[in-house]
């Protein structure tokens, strides 16, 4: 026996912690660890609606009764949560690479700092290999590289 | 209150206390290394919730990979690995962040707890066993299966696509660049590498 509130509970603090992330901050990586948490305080809930019979909240038995034995054979809360895991990890392989694109475009993963896409905006180089940019913008973040990789 | 329930709290409060840390710790690789806790944990509260198979996948896709994507992206794009007051926004942003934040866990929580009311369920760990998910994936779930399978190639494709360096027009200036360890070849070949 368990109570519904906790996992109710739980589910909606995750989903604010998420809207929290997705909003104060700002580099993308993170931002997606914001969203990460959101898609999962939607598995929390998926889950828990699988605990319950086939007829969902309606169909708890009162404390006096006997369970009732009808579960629903597909299992949709918990297949669901599969297939939201299954989703989570495709979007966050596209997400990364659009962070890496924006990323080798722009020399930053700083969402405030890339105020218009395209051509309009002033950092934009037309060369996002940094082929033709100026040796000195590309030297610092060169020796950054090695830092980045040991740790 | 019984064990289940206590067991559950537990795992709850770490859940969203790493959670927690993990959007506002100012450290990148500590918010991943918070994030995952916080996964982990979770695939406890499945657990406790009857669910073993979803706690399994839980561990194995978000613990195992999707961290380890968003580290390699944390990498990749050289975030610093001091403390950093930049990975967040101004104070305004994050009081309204918080405020909106706040105001969803408020209002689903109501929510919620008014529908749930005081009910408790019985959790039967045998719906959450390899076989019933596997008779119910490969039985009525099977073409939104498929589907999910025909979704995950497309992804792979458009990780790919997006992440191939783009062929410039200075086509004698690639073969020196690549030969020599500049930083420029590794980022361009390592997210092909990472999106398999």
């Amino acid at each position: 026996m368990i109570h519904l509130i906790g996992p109710a509970v739980l589910a909606s603090a995750l989903a604010g912690i998420g809207v929290y992330g997705l909003l104060a901050r700002r580099n993308a990586v993170l931002v997606l660890i914001g969203a990460e948490l959101l898609l999962n305080a939607a598995n929390v809930l998926l889950v828990t609606a699988s605990a319950l019979p086939a007829g969902g909240l309606a169909a708890i038995p009162d404390p006096g009764e006997a369970p009732g034995e009808i579960t629903d054979p597909l299992l949709s809360g918990q297949v669901m949560a599969i297939f939201v895991i299954t989703i989570a990890a495709a979007e966050i392989g596209v997400a990364l690479a659009i962070v890496l694109l924006l990323f080798r475009a722009r020399q930053t993963a700083d969402l405030t700092a890339v105020e218009e896409l395209g051509e309009a905006s002033p950092t934009y180089t037309e060369n996002p290999t940094g082929a033709a940019e100026p040796a000195g913008a590309a030297q610092p973040a060169g020796a950054a590289q090695p830092a980045g990789g040991s740790s | 209150m019984n064990g289940l329930e206590v067991v559950f709290i537990g795992l709850a409060v770490l859940t969203g206390a790493s959670g927690l840390l993990a959007v506002t710790s100012f450290r990148v690789v500590h918010c991943a290394l918070w994030l995952v806790v916080c996964l982990g944990s979770l695939a406890g509260v499945y657990l406790v919730l009857g669910a073993e198979i979803v706690a399994l996948v839980q561990l194995l896709v978000y613990v195992g990979a999707v961290v380890v994507l968003v580290i390699f992206a944390l990498m990749l794009t050289r975030a610093p690995i001091e403390a950093s007051r930049r990975l967040d926004a101004g104070p305004g942003q994050r009081g309204a962040a918080a405020l909106a934040g706040i105001g969803l866990t408020a209002v689903l929580a109501g929510t919620l707890v008014y529908a749930f009311g005081d009910s408790t369920v019985d959790v039967q760990s045998d719906r959450g066993s390899a076989e019933s998910i596997g008779l119910a994936v490969f039985g009525g779930w099977v073409l939104p299966f498929e589907l999910l399978s025909v979704l995950l190639l497309a992804a792979l494709i458009a990780a790919l696509a997006i992440s191939r360096p783009t062929p410039t027009p200075t086509t004698p200036k690639t073969p020196t660049t690549s030969k020599t360890p500049t930083p420029t070849p590794a980022t361009t070949t390592l997210p092909d590498r990472e999106a398999r």
